[in-house]
């Protein structure tokens, strides 16, 4: 009996412990998936529902779903507007050689420039400007902010 | 600049010496045991004093000259600057012959002494180096220059003392051309900025209304290569500090970044960026012929060439991630060196020839590196939370590079720091700058 009760009570305080560190752990994981940023904090709108920026992983340059998502919305956007012109700006975290992070965010520009182009957009339309890691959104030095900083963002050029 | 022109260096006498007898500095290993040396205030007749008080408003100019060779000795890590206190003998008469006896009393192995004066409006200096405990003069140089050269008088002091004491070119004559930064990490507002070695006159080459990055200087000249992004078209930019004029390098339809001369400085080294991939080029300053280089579909970048020019160091990610690479200078023969654990950027081949530092990032912290040219020797000079780019002294001995700090939860305290080491790993510090400042590049000396 007495065992039974001190087991119960340590189950309880298990679950008591899981809860919490869900809870810890609940709100970074909402705005992370991998290490690429899902969050909204940053985000703005080129009109409405459709949002200006993309995020990568680190080092890579790969479009994720969202991401691809985002980039038809900017595409059907931009369709319908047809005289806008736009900028890709390309950006890096700050963990990474300053020479390297410049291409790595011209990559970065141009993995959304040749998904906008796929779908119907001209070249024509659309220029590139890598920053590299000098103009972060986000000033703090941990995973959350580098993740924020890891993107490619839209903005209308006329 | 033009002052450089006016400098006349006369050797007055060098003695014929037995080497062997006489001390010798190891600059090989970390020296736990700097060289005691007393550098004996330069001597200045009351006349010359005036003169030189009246043009460069300082009050005993001698006192200042050996105040710069003071403080670059002791920077170097290799010699320790008696405190001048315990000085017995009068700079003007340990001059002419110094009482050894005097100068071992207190521990002083080597002496500096030496007098300035005003002649035809002129700054004429002589000095001379020597070995106490032998009771022999090692060196003895003059030259004249214009007054307000005075702090490279210093400079080029120490160059020569370090010259004949450790066998090796000093770096002691030299500039560094670096971004100064100011501002919000989020909008950081950048210039290039130039410098002497130690810090002293500072100057902003341009405004800070455009981004710019990592500057270099011609190994053979006063001119610059730089990044700028002006009216938001990131190019490589070739500037004359002399004159202040700057033009575009090469006509590319997309970012040149990454750019340095090569060792006869007439060629610019750059990476390319176009439809997601960057690749390195040549460009010839005479015939302004540009030559692709690599030709790949990774990121290929920071290049570097050997001091003799016949190969290329640089960065590429083509096995996946960042790894430094060597190949011909036309791009054949590519070889990857770096095969340890981590990220590896930013090569520099070394002005010696024989080694290639690095940045190497591996479980969250940066490293600043050295390795042979085949890859093999990895020694890692020092770790921290950010740091980058380092840049070779003349004489290869020492590197600078930057070193950025963690900012708390807030986002607050961030700095750029530049920061110099010796290549034994010892003799770390911080290089002062007026503000914050990145991207350090080391000029070759001065005065050769």
């Amino acid at each position: 009996m007495k065992l039974n009760k001190i087991l119960k009570n340590t189950f309880l305080v298990v679950i008591a412990c899981l809860a919490l560190t869900a809870c810890a752990t609940k709100k970074v994981s909402t705005q992370l998936q991998g290490d690429v940023y899902t969050g909204t904090d940053t985000v703005e709108y080129l009109a409405s529902g459709v949002p200006d920026r993309v995020f990568f992983a680190t080092n890579e340059s790969v479009l994720t779903t969202a991401s691809r998502e985002t980039l038809r919305k900017q595409a059907a956007w931009l369709r319908k507007n047809s005289k806008v012109t736009i900028v890709l700006e390309g950006h890096a975290d700050e963990r990474g050689t300053r020479e390297y992070n410049l291409a790595l965010g011209e990559r970065r520009a141009n993995a959304a420039k040749d998904y906008l182009m796929t779908y119907g957009i001209s070249s024509d339309r659309i220029s590139v400007l890598s920053y590299g890691k000098e103009r972060p959104v986000d000033s703090g030095s941990n995973p959350l902010a580098w993740s924020k900083n890891r993107r490619s963002v839209t903005v209308k050029a006329n | 600049m033009k002052i450089y022109r006016f400098f006349y260096l006369l050797i007055l006498s060098i003695l014929p010496i037995n080497a062997t007898a006489l001390i010798e500095v190891d600059i090989t290993r970390g020296n736990l045991n700097p060289l005691p040396i007393a550098v004996s205030p330069l001597s200045i007749d009351e006349n010359s004093r005036e003169n030189f008080e009246k043009i460069l408003k300082k009050d005993n100019i001698g006192d200042e000259i050996s105040s710069v060779v003071e403080k670059n000795l002791k920077t170097s890590g290799l010699f320790n600057p008696l405190n001048k206190d315990a000085f017995l003998q009068a700079p003007e008469i340990a001059n002419l012959k110094p009482r050894f006896e005097d100068w071992n009393l207190i521990k002083a192995q080597a002496l500096i002494t030496g007098k300035v004066k005003y002649v035809d409006e002129k700054l004429r200096v002589e000095f001379r180096l020597w070995d106490v405990l032998a009771g022999k003069e090692m060196m003895a140089l003059a030259f004249t220059t214009v007054p307000t050269n005075w702090r490279r008088v210093g400079h080029i002091i120490t160059d020569k003392v370090y010259e004949r004491l450790t066998g090796e070119k000093g770096y002691f004559d030299t500039r560094i051309i670096y971004v100064a930064e100011e501002g919000p990490k989020t909008k950081r507002v950048k210039k290039l900025a130039i410098m002497d070695q130690d810090g002293a006159n500072n100057k902003f080459l341009t405004l800070g209304n455009e981004l710019v990055l990592t500057p270099r200087f011609n190994p053979t000249s006063q001119m610059v290569t730089y990044l700028s992004y002006f009216r938001n078209l990131p190019r490589v930019y070739l500037l004359d500090i002399e004159t202040g004029t700057q033009e575009v390098v090469g006509d590319f339809p997309g970012m040149t970044f990454a750019p340095r001369f090569s060792p006869d400085g007439k060629k610019i080294i750059m990476s390319f960026a176009k439809d997601g991939n960057s690749d390195i080029y040549t460009m010839d300053l005479e015939n302004r012929i540009v030559e692709k280089i690599t030709n790949h579909p990774s990121i290929d970048t920071s290049p570097s060439y050997s001091p003799d020019g016949k190969y290329i160091c640089f960065n590429s990610d083509r096995s996946g991630y960042q790894q430094i690479y060597i190949m011909k200078n036309d791009g054949s023969n590519v070889k990857r060196i770096s095969f340890g654990k981590g990220l590896y950027g930013t090569p520099v081949w070394s002005p010696r020839g024989d080694l290639i530092a690095f940045t190497k990032l591996h479980k969250g912290k940066f490293y600043i590196g050295v390795m042979r040219t085949d890859g093999s020797g990895e020694r890692l000079l020092t770790e921290n939370f950010y740091q980058e780019a380092p840049s070779w002294s003349p004489n290869g001995r020492v590197l600078i590079f930057y070193r950025e700090t963690k900012t708390d939860d807030k986002g607050e305290g961030f700095s750029a720091k530049l920061w110099s080491i010796d290549l034994t790993g010892y003799n770390e510090r911080l290089v002062n700058t007026p503000v914050d400042a990145s991207d350090p590049s080391w000029s070759s000396l001065l005065s050769n």
